[in-house]
């Protein structure tokens, strides 16, 4: 016992005294952060206001073209020619050209501009003047405005899942997101800890130092200590992690707020209320229209302790599983560029289960979500996409004990092939090869 | 009082026999030989005593009792294959190995810095392991292996890669931890080591302990009593009483015969046979070196 603690406190020490976890864990978050923050500082800074101008000779518009943040129209009285002819002295952006006779020939409005106009812009001129035709031809037609706003309704519907606690409000939405960044948590972290393990097994065979090594501890304890210190180690990153981010989110929308326009800040205070508590569908109308809003108080109605718990089972679960694999690949081979040939059968089934998870998401109560939710090869990531929408609990129980029995499993029989594998080098190793390792008594 | 017993060892793989039957000795406080040709079963028996693998059959005593994992901290080894972890630190990996063999942190810290006074490489605690020459590396490697005071040493080829300068002060620190008390077990191909160095010796070949004991009794065995003689003259009509073995000529019109005495002749007889005839400037008995009875002893075993 006390060797294990000695090798699981060397693991975890050198990898994290290198300069590389520093600068991943700090660099990390602040690209998150800092990429994310970029995104929303231009576009709160990219509202700087075009000048559009607009020659109208229908007369139709003349009231039409509302200013906004981001366009300001000037109405030109002059022919179009003379106006094509100032352009370049009236520092507009663009010039909008409608012809007497747009009603009945929409496609010869025009706009010209220096260079190309944006996809943007145009499209919300062009809605302004259909908008404007459609209103002239309704009101030919007889059909009033009074008529049209009560023809209109929103409908948004409301998912309510039914459970022993009686009705509650559900967001597929919020499921769908959440489900989805565990499944990839989980994916990212077999991921690189596992070729962490492999590599650190590998470096140990080729440095030569495991057999120092293992005079003192038994293969299994230094597999079993290498793989937990890996662990602790992507524990540590993680809650760093989260730490950082939340901390310089928090930092970064208290900069970014105070410049925020003011009805986007109404929009948070709202949100806000929201989030404390109030489901939105207990809002009548306000949340309605907010499908924001709707998500965040989704959020809410989900068994939070339930998920954090089961992402910690399944990510420490799905990690032993393959870890211990990754592990006996590393015993098997002599150098790191011989591993290729042995991690594909390993690297399949992660990236399956990542692929299942899509579909997954999609139809979170089907055959192929229960079975490969049952797998631990697969059910690490696919029943952490199903447990957000709920999955009952003698499933999630199965789904467990497999899981453990699995992880037990791979274990085993890793440290099989590790405890024969450490010690045989200038060998080419094939797969029927390993298979008898596993046999083998040492 | 034997430090080791090796009790009928069998040790099998999957294609060939490691060890065949193999049962030996090793007395408190020799340095004792394991020799053997290359792949003849040497590491598999130091890897047996290390327990870092089991025989098939048979069983190993240490000190008296069935080996088993508490020995561990008794056991220092130094494997042929020398390693050490290269990112890391010196002075971390030396305390980081020493506790693996049961040493506190404290009690490692002590005794590291006697070493490394000793040795007078103070300056390297903090070096990375990659930054050392390969003789620095084995110097390293040499403390981690004697560090925790182990009863036994295991010590493989031990004296490769080392520069004649720190052959030497190796050397000189084995004798040492041999005044100790410490029980040394070389394996190694180098016959003049083994000369030098070894109170005892076992010869393996294929799989099979060939000859073993103190070396002294078995350069007895391997006589084959001989006498040489070293003279101007000639030793006409000597071969009708001796059997004469082959002559060479050394300078200044010296010769140098080899005589083998029929076992109820003495070296007494032969030199006062040998006194009126010739004029004698050297005489002894033809001792077998260790590489001769190496060589002898291989080549008699038959071709399984």
């Amino acid at each position: 016992m006390r060797n294990i603690l000695l090798v699981i406190k060397r693991e975890y020490m050198v990898r994290v005294k290198k300069k590389s976890f520093l600068i991943m864990t700090i660099l990390a978050p602040v690209l998150f952060v800092g990429g994310y923050a970029l995104v929303i500082w231009m576009a709160i800074s990219s509202v700087d206001s075009k000048l559009v101008q607009v020659v109208d000779e229908s007369g139709l518009f003349t009231n039409e073209f509302k200013d906004s943040e981001s366009l300001k129209f000037s109405f030109v009285n002059s022919s179009i020619d003379s106006a094509k002819a100032h352009f370049t002295d009236s520092h507009a952006n663009a010039l909008v050209y409608i012809p007497k006779n747009v009603i009945n020939s929409p496609k010869s409005v025009r706009i010209y501009a220096p260079k190309n106009v944006s996809m943007e812009l145009k499209s919300d001129i062009e809605k302004v003047i259909e908008k404007q035709i459609e209103n002239i031809k309704l009101s030919e037609a007889g059909i009033t405005h009074k008529i049209l706003e009560d023809s209109r309704v929103n409908v948004s519907s409301e998912t309510i899942s039914l459970s022993e606690e009686g009705e509650k409000t559900s967001s597929s939405g919020a499921a769908t997101i959440i489900g989805g960044i565990c499944a990839f948590l989980i994916y990212m972290s077999v991921f690189i800890y596992g070729t962490q393990v492999m590599r650190g097994v590998t470096e140990e065979k080729t440095s030569r130092i495991v057999e120092v090594i293992i005079s003192s501890v038994k293969p299994y304890q230094l597999m079993m200590g290498k793989i937990i210190g890996v662990a602790l180690v992507g524990l540590t990153q993680f809650v760093l992690w989260i730490f950082l981010t939340v901390s310089l989110t928090s930092a970064a929308s208290a900069v970014l707020s105070s410049k925020m326009p003011k009805d986007s800040q109404q929009i948070q205070q709202e949100m806000g209320k929201m989030q404390k508590g109030m489901p939105a569908s207990n809002m009548p109308g306000a949340g309605v229209d907010n499908p924001v809003a709707e998500v965040l108080g989704a959020v809410n109605s989900l068994n939070i302790p339930l998920i954090i718990s089961c992402f910690l089972f399944y990510y420490l679960g799905g990690y032993l599983f393959y870890s211990a694999l990754f592990g006996a690949v590393g015993a098997a081979v002599d150098n790191d560029a011989d591993t290729q040939q042995f991690m594909l059968p390993i690297t399949l089934p992660i990236i399956f289960s990542f692929i299942f998870a899509q579909l997954v998401l999609r139809d979170p109560d089907g055959n192929l979500a229960f079975w490969t939710s049952m797998i631990p090869f697969t059910s690490p990531i696919i029943m952490m996409v199903r447990i957000p929408f709920g999955v009952p609990a003698w499933q999630i129980a199965l789904s467990m004990t497999l899981l453990v029995l699995g992880f037990m499993g791979t274990i085993w029989l890793a440290s099989r092939i590790y405890r024969v594998g450490i010690l045989m080098y200038g060998k080419k190793v094939t797969y029927k090869e390993l298979a008898k390792w596993i046999f083998y008594k040492v | 009082m034997n430090i080791i017993e090796v009790q009928n060892i069998t040790k099998d793989y999957s294609n060939h026999r490691a060890l065949d039957d193999v049962s030996i000795n090793i007395p408190k406080g020799c340095i004792f030989g394991l020799l053997g040709p290359n792949g003849a079963g040497k590491t598999s028996l130091i890897r047996i005593i290390n327990q870092i693998t089991g025989p098939d059959s048979g069983h190993v005593l240490f000190d008296g009792q069935p080996l088993a994992p508490k020995h561990i901290s008794r056991i220092g080894y130094l494997p042929e294959e020398r390693g050490l972890y290269k990112k890391m630190k010196v002075g971390d990996q030396l305390l980081y190995l020493a506790q693996l063999k049961g040493l506190s942190q404290k009690e490692a810290m002590e005794k590291l810095k006697i070493w490394f006074i000793k040795f007078d490489i103070k300056t390297w605690w903090d070096k990375s392991v990659s930054d050392l020459s390969k003789g620095m590396q084995q110097k390293v490697q040499f403390v981690s292996t004697v560090l925790h005071e182990p009863d036994l040493i295991i010590l493989d080829e031990p004296f490769s890669g080392f520069d004649p300068i720190n052959a030497n002060l190796i050397r000189d620190e084995i004798l040492e931890l041999k005044q100790k008390g410490s029980t040394i077990i070389f394996s190694t191909h180098r016959m003049e080591t083994v000369e030098e160095l070894c109170d005892n010796i076992a010869l393996i070949h294929r799989a099979k302990k060939v000859l073993d004991g103190p070396k002294s009794v078995i350069k007895e065995q391997f006589k084959t009593n001989t006498f040489f003689v070293e003279y101007k003259g000639n030793l006409d009509g000597f071969e009708n009483k001796y059997q004469l073995e082959k002559t060479s000529v050394l300078e200044n019109d010296y010769l140098r015969t080899n005589i083998h005495l029929p076992s109820h002749i003495s070296a007494n007889e032969l030199l006062t046979d040998l006194l009126p005839k010739i004029e004698i400037r050297g005489f002894g008995e033809n001792i077998p070196s260790m590489s001769d009875i190496f060589m002898r002893a291989v080549n008699e075993v038959p071709e399984a």
